[in-house]
């Protein structure tokens, strides 16, 4: 029975994704990793289209995963799993628990788990550029993932130096994704 | 016209178009529901930007949910949250449908080698940014260290721990430093 571990397993995310857009994002690969939903690739296709298309990040995410899984009854299982727990704490929070959120204990708590969750996230995408910058096949460094990576790193840290801002994230998959076809395709 | 109505309708087109999602929501929220609709104040968006930053979730749902239920309780909430999900999920839902088979075209995989590091990028950015709003003092940093090292081993080595487990780890030892301390702050004022 798919569609429950899929509601299970965006549940999960939905309750520990602190940090925003990217803070989901290593909790989503553990989960879709874990059980095999979906592979690193696909997976982060998936999170360029994410970027590229509206709506938050991780519920877009969520979608896809499902409805690849078990069609449309998997996808708004992990849809709705994803959403669940911010709705329903946000409700509790605004309706009764403002003090809750003031609490020294729940300051404490929250103290731990913030600088935890940018520890992961930096750790994923430390791996991720590691893993696709320093490709090697049949023993041999490929060149042309190293010298996409080099570039678009360059040109989106550096347009920072020329634009207040830099580029936008869409900008740079758009970028990306041209650099992909000159460098691949000729 | 009718509020629920109109709180599905306006977070809908909210939905729609928001690109890239988190803090680049919330400048067009902030416009339409402060300074258009004025169904919030501008002090209450920001005590929703400081509860969203504590609470899971995506920044945008937690937006939808307080802005309804503010309006109209229980079911203005759900109406405002549904709208906020509806579009994408629909643009989702049917790219899904056919990206497989648009991936066997030579070209777009090619650009899709591409997009793979520019993701990268963009998640490290985000690390960073997180960095830099972090507060500089050690014990903060220690679990930032100690999350960043366990979570790049658990990568390399493909270990099943769930990055979940991390993060429970940190609120624990973070809860016990606290308790620690006061308790010695206690028994400190007791001699």
């Amino acid at each position: 029975m798919i569609v429950p571990e899929l509601f299970i397993g965006f549940l999960k995310v939905g309750c520990f994704s602190f940090g925003g857009a990217y803070g989901a994002i290593p909790l989503i690969r553990d989960v879709v990793l874990s059980n095999g939903w979906l592979d690193e690739e696909m997976l982060t296709y998936m999170i360029a289209v994410s970027e590229s298309t509206p709506g938050p990040i991780m519920v877009n995410l969520a979608t896809y995963v499902g409805s690849s899984q078990a069609g449309i009854f998997g996808s708004l299982a992990a849809t709705l799993a994803v959403v669940l727990p911010s709705f329903v704490i946000i409700l509790l929070v605004t309706a009764l628990l403002t003090a809750l959120l003031k609490s020294p204990y729940v300051q404490a708590v929250l103290r731990g788990m913030k600088p935890c969750m940018a520890g992961i996230i930096l750790a994923t995408g430390v791996y991720m550029i590691v893993r696709n910058g320093l490709a090697v096949r049949d023993g041999a460094l490929l060149i042309r993932p190293l010298v996409l990576t080099l570039a678009l790193g360059a040109i989106y840290f550096g347009s920072r130096k020329i634009k207040k801002g830099g580029i936008s994230p869409i900008l740079l998959i758009c970028v990306s994704a041209a650099a992909g076809v000159v460098a691949y395709g000729l | 016209m009718n509020l629920l109505l109109d709180l599905f309708l306006t977070f809908a087109k909210i939905g729609m178009f928001t690109f890239g999602g988190g803090y680049a929501m919330i400048a067009l929220i902030e416009n339409i529901c402060v300074e258009k609709k004025r169904w919030i104040t501008h002090d209450e968006m920001m005590d929703i930007t400081v509860i969203a930053e504590s609470t899971p979730g995506p920044i945008a749902i937690n937006c939808a949910t307080y802005v309804g239920y503010k309006q109209k309780g229980f079911w203005g909430a759900l109406l405002a949250t549904a709208g906020m999900v509806l579009p994408s999920f629909c643009i989702i839902f049917a790219i899904s449908k056919f990206l497989d088979r648009f991936l066997e075209i030579t070209w777009i995989a090619h650009a899709f080698l591409g997009i793979k590091i520019a993701v990268g990028i963009l998640i490290l950015d985000a690390a960073l940014k997180m960095l830099g709003k972090m507060q500089k003092k050690a014990v903060p940093r220690a679990f930032m260290l100690c999350a960043f090292a366990a979570m790049l081993a658990i990568d390399i080595f493909s270990v099943r721990i769930s990055s979940i487990i991390l993060m429970l780890a940190a609120g624990l030892i973070s809860l016990l430093i606290f308790i620690v301390k006061k308790q010695s702050a206690k028994g400190g004022a007791g001699k």
